[in-house]
């Protein structure tokens, strides 16, 4: 019947070139802002001052890169997995360049000062409004895959990526809420404590849905492909599924202990993220074991590196998370560099890993070749990236247990042994460990665009045919 | 009755859904299906050039 149909290539093709353009992008600001902390002078202007970079670099790491690495594998996924091409492919269209649109805008309003002053959400109304309209076209475009769809069963993966598309609409619409007073400028429709625990409902599930969720829907569907075996125990995918759902939605609390928060409130969210580990650490056992018995692939193929190494960050950042939503544990370690440890032991170890081994997989596939130009440097890139990471979250452990000890230390008569200038000139040799990380991180992203455009100079776009299950024909 | 009450009722109706739903998940009566259902990324092998639309083994269609 419809066998000359193509699946749509067209746009998982942009979104996952602009992955690698907006990584780039997103991690050099982030090695900008981590050398401003080693070389204050390098706040030249105020358009350039840490204060603006930095929300910058988060946006642009998590919604420009992350963002544009989620499209593409779940654009990609949801076709394959349905053996049907993408719904409505003009909105389709709107969504990539809503969504470049949206990055290009934050990249403006952001340096400029423009900002609702909510982590990872300080984007102002205007573009808050946009990024709606992207949104609810994604879930239609994606939802409407799935109801085309020729095989009864959705796929795991589809079930994380749907999951994460309902939930970020519904964080970001909740989080978002406010009052303009001008085009450029409005104040938040919560207050006080309620402020403060919508904000890390929407933060913490920011974490949870868009960076985690989507991601495992990323594991479901290419380590199988990669390893070119099912899924270690698709029961075990089931359960993960409806216990990451289950319990994420209360862990956000786990942000604010020790503040106006109830205490009991406080409490919830460090009982549900100690629950947490549970589905986490299935999920990274079913994605690691799927190479159970075929383990000799780990050592000639870079991207199966990139994929399970991802799965192990991923053990270590939600082993290490309900650790330190434990109180007495908080106490030690909030506000100091160790959550900042935390969070890109999560971010370049797992959510880029698994980014980037996908979007190698992709690569080729949509520019009709059978592999990556260069093999050799996708194994040069895994290594700096790792030795980057590494670098990185044992540099700011170290940092943050020592500030934490420092803040917290008393002279006999309960005056404050160190000043806060001095914890911050003891850190000095640690930010520059983690500079020298992140440059590494980053260096491993300009051998991917390297590698990426040779690839695409030796192929051209291709459109694989949709493929009819059996009794079509 | 109070409103918290209820909050309590919902917590105790989610974790037995939850249950529900392990159980259900580990029920022989999924187990051909699930089988099924894993090869489904596997089942696609045009990525490349694809020579003719393959058969694959995930036919349950859903209709027609």
């Amino acid at each position: 019947m419809q066998s000359q149909a193509t699946y749509n290539y067209k746009v998982v093709r942009q979104f996952a070139v602009m992955t690698v353009i907006w990584g780039i992008v997103g991690m050099l600001v982030g090695v900008i802002i981590a050398a401003q902390l080693v070389w204050p002078d390098l706040n030249v202007h105020e358009w350039l001052s840490y204060g603006r970079l930095r929300p910058l670099h988060t946006n642009a790491v998590i919604f420009a890169f992350g963002g544009c690495a989620l499209f593409a594998t779940s654009y990609f996924a949801v076709q394959r997995t349905s053996h049907a091409p993408l719904f409505a492919p003009a909105l389709a269209a709107f969504t990539f360049w809503g969504w470049q649109l949206v990055i290009v805008l934050a990249a403006v309003s952001l340096p400029l000062g423009m900002t609702s002053g909510k982590e990872y959400a300080e984007l102002e109304w205007p573009i808050d409004i946009l990024i709606t309209l992207v949104w609810v076209s994604y879930a239609v475009v994606f939802f409407g895959t799935i109801v085309k769809r020729k095989v009864a069963h959705i796929y795991v993966a589809n079930w994380f990526f749907g999951g994460f598309i309902l939930t970020v609409a519904v964080l970001h619409l909740v989080n978002s809420a406010a009052v303009p007073v001008t085009l450029f400028k409005s104040y938040s429709a919560y207050a006080g404590v309620q402020d403060a625990m919508v904000q890390w409902w929407y933060g913490h599930n920011a974490v949870g849905f868009f960076l985690t969720a989507g991601f495992l829907g990323m594991m479901y569907y290419f380590v199988p492909k990669q390893a070119g075996r099912p899924i270690y125990s698709y029961r075990l995918s089931v359960v993960h599924f409806w216990a990451l759902i289950f319990t994420y939605m209360w862990a956000g609390p786990h942000h604010l202990h020790y503040t106006a928060l109830p205490d009991w409130t406080q409490s919830v969210g460090m009982i549900f993220s100690l629950i947490l580990l549970a589905p986490s650490w299935g999920g990274m056992i079913n994605g690691i074991m799927t190479l159970s018995g075929a383990w000799h692939k780990l050592r000639d193929d870079p991207i199966l590196k990139f994929m399970i190494t991802s799965l192990s960050f991923y053990g270590m950042s939600t082993f290490e998370g309900p650790m330190m939503s434990i109180k007495t544990v908080n106490a030690l370690s909030h506000y100091t560099d160790w959550t900042v440890g935390h969070v890109h032991s999560g971010a370049l170890g797992w959510v880029a890993m698994i980014s980037i081994g996908s979007i190698y997989y992709l690569l080729p596939r949509l520019f009709g070749r059978p592999e990556m130009a260069s093999k050799k440097l996708i194994e040069i890139h895994f290594w700096v990236a790792t030795i980057g990471v590494v670098l990185y979250i044992a540099s700011m452990w170290i940092a943050g247990v020592m500030q934490g000890l420092m803040w917290r230390a008393t002279n006999p008569d309960g005056t404050l042994t160190y000043s806060f200038v001095e914890s911050v000139k003891a850190t000095y040799p640690f930010w520059t460990i983690r500079l020298l990380g992140g440059l590494l991180f980053l260096s491993g992203m300009f051998i991917m665009a390297y590698n990426m455009f040779l690839t695409m100079a030796s192929g051209k776009a291709v459109d694989a045919p949709v493929l009819e299950p059996a009794a079509a024909h | 009755m109070d409103i918290n009450d209820l909050r309590s009722l919902f917590t105790v109706l989610a974790f037995i859904a939850f249950i529900g739903i392990v159980w259900w998940a580990y029920s022989d009566r999924r187990k051909a299906t699930y089988e099924q259902a894993a090869m489904l990324p596997l089942d696609d092998d045009s990525e490349f050039v694809p020579s003719e639309p393959q058969v694959t083994k995930n036919q349950e269609r859903k209709s027609s």
